[in-house]
């Protein structure tokens, strides 16, 4: 199997003289998540359906498991889920189910995995009478029930409770493990951090910052710590216990540490108030997390 | 809820067989346009209770036995509307709802979805066929003519309404379909030779004449009350059938 899923180089598209997407390149490695973060209007939904074959691109090049993304010996292999709508109205979820696990010949049980999404109970209601979260679901399940090998998810959570949510995660966490390919999008941060390898985050249709979760929290990260003591304690010696960060006295009796805070930076300030004799009041850890690092490259909130 | 197995989840993708996806997506149309409430009145309903009303009440003056005038053109009445009407309006909102677009990213592939409708909507007309002769034999009906010359007539009839249908369906949104395909039905209803005999017409017989409909009604009422398949009326349906299907399919769209 090729290490790359999905290749996009120097995407463009453009409406209306207005570059949509404008000279985009990432990959996906198979068997990866990928999350591409980005605002509304970033270009996240006309770059997924390039790839997933409903439009063409102006320029550039997609190949998506080798092939051209409109290449119909990708369809049993690549199983997609709009960001809405998709259902006949008048099927019932069961039935609707049933019909796209039909197209294929080794399908996934349809009611294992509407149990499993907490759709047992509505099996038997017509898709236009399920509720926004519920359709959300079943298109999901509609997107898997093929056994593709890559999933596109156009924002897979998006208008679900909290418990659906879970069932959402864990759904793309065990497609990860056996090794299908998930590219999603969305507009939660929670999400990219606990599902994704790679994050691609996209603003006015072009890579603004690419790595995984981690390297893109601690890229550039100042991280604080902060506690409250006795005022005036030595810096000079507390600076000399944790030399990665900037010590100072913000406050009489509050103390900051910037720079690049973990477990060893914690470790080493308890020893120095330890040493010193000195009990630290409202010890406070802050993460930069990969919210701040979107505000930061984009100068706007993800939530819209 | 227990967490997934390993490997249950792991890729195994292939296609069902062509077969396979005809059986099961003719199946998925048919259940559609039989719960659907609009189409079976559309489609069953209002042709029956015209067949039954129009034979035993006076309001409409026909020459010879009124029941061996109205079968023929109620016959016509019902391929038009589950060729066209139910057609287009069941694919106007398959496309507003972004259905259409969907099934494109499935295995499904846009043939076999078009041979599909086409099933089930002669399905539905083998139905509607049955159910129209049934109660025309218990008002009286008696036929001439063969079921092959019968046939021959639906089926051109079912192409050419077909293709107005989806080129209707594939080209304007849910409602506006509904709207200009409810507003076709009536008017061809009432010019189609349907209800009123086209000599009713004077002058604009001729024209008339030449409407899918007036084809269709005045084909299968020629050949059933009088044994005899007009060569126009197979003439006409096919030329409708070949414009229609060739502007269907340029104009179509998906999404």
């Amino acid at each position: 199997m090729a290490e790359t899923a999905l290749e996009v180089v120097d995407l463009v598209k453009s409406y209306a003289d207005r570059n949509v997407v404008d000279g985009l390149s990432f990959e996906v490695q198979t068997g990866s998540v990928f999350a591409l973060l980005g605002p509304n209007g970033a270009g996240k939904t006309t770059t997924v359906e390039i790839a997933e074959g409903f439009r063409k691109g102006d320029g550039g090049h997609v190949r998506v498991l080798g092939h051209d993304p409109r290449d119909v010996s990708l369809k049993p292999r690549v199983g997609v889920m709009p960001q809405s709508g998709g259902g006949y109205p008048g099927l019932r979820a069961g039935e609707l189910l049933r019909l796209f696990a039909s197209y294929h010949r080794h399908p996934l049980d349809a009611s294992d995995l509407l149990d499993r999404l907490g759709l047992s109970d509505v099996a038997g209601t017509a898709w236009r009478r399920l509720s926004g979260g519920q359709q959300q679901r079943l298109s999901l399940a509609m997107a898997v029930v093929g056994r593709p090998e890559l999933v596109f998810l156009d924002e897979p959570t998006a208008g679900l409770d909290p418990q659906a949510r879970r069932a959402t995660w864990e759904l793309i966490e065990a497609l990860s493990r056996d090794g299908v390919t998930v590219l999603l999008t969305t507009h939660l941060m929670d999400e990219a951090e606990r599902l994704a390898d790679d994050v691609v985050v996209i603003d006015h249709g072009r890579v603004v910052a690419h790595g995984t979760v981690a390297e893109l929290t601690r890229q550039g990260a100042i991280g604080q710590l902060r506690f409250t003591a006795a005022p005036g304690l030595d810096l000079v010696d507390l600076q000399r216990a944790v030399p990665a960060c900037v010590a100072s006295e913000a406050a009489p009796g509050s103390y900051l540490l910037e720079g690049d805070v973990g477990p060893q930076l914690l470790a080493a300030v308890t020893a120095w108030c330890a040493s010193q004799g000195v009990l630290a009041h409202d010890l406070q850890v802050e993460q930069r997390t990969l919210e701040d690092v979107f505000l930061e490259l984009t100068g706007r909130e993800l939530r819209a | 809820m227990t967490s997934w197995a390993p490997g249950a989840l792991a890729p195994r993708p292939a296609a069902a067989s062509r077969l396979q996806l005809l059986r099961s997506q003719t199946k998925a149309e048919l259940t559609l346009t039989l719960r659907n409430g609009e189409q079976v009145l559309l489609s069953l309903v209002i042709p029956l209770g015209l067949l039954v009303v129009l034979t035993l009440l006076p309001f409409v003056n026909v020459d010879g036995r009124r029941v061996d005038f109205f079968v023929p053109g109620v016959l016509a009445l019902a391929v038009m509307s589950s060729a066209f009407t139910g057609q287009a309006i069941a694919t106007g909102f398959e496309r507003q709802y972004g259905v259409l677009k969907r099934l494109g990213a499935t295995p499904l592939p846009r043939g076999v979805l078009l041979a599909a409708k086409t099933l089930a909507v002669l399905t539905v007309e083998l139905l509607q066929l049955a159910l129209i002769c049934l109660v025309g034999l218990a008002l009286g009906w008696e036929p001439h003519g063969n079921l092959l010359g019968v046939l021959a007539l639906v089926a051109l009839g079912t192409a050419a309404f077909s293709g107005f249908g989806l080129l209707l369906g594939g080209t304007l949104r849910g409602l506006t379909t509904l709207a200009a395909a409810n507003l076709v039905w009536f008017v061809l209803l009432l010019l189609g030779g349907i209800v009123f005999p086209l000599s009713q017409f004077g002058g604009a017989e001729a024209a008339l004449r030449l409407l899918p409909t007036a084809a269709l009604s005045d084909g299968l009422r020629t050949l059933l009350q009088q044994g005899d398949l007009v060569t126009r009326d197979l003439l006409a349906l096919a030329g409708w059938a070949i414009v229609a299907l060739t502007a269907a399919a340029k104009a179509f769209r998906w999404e």
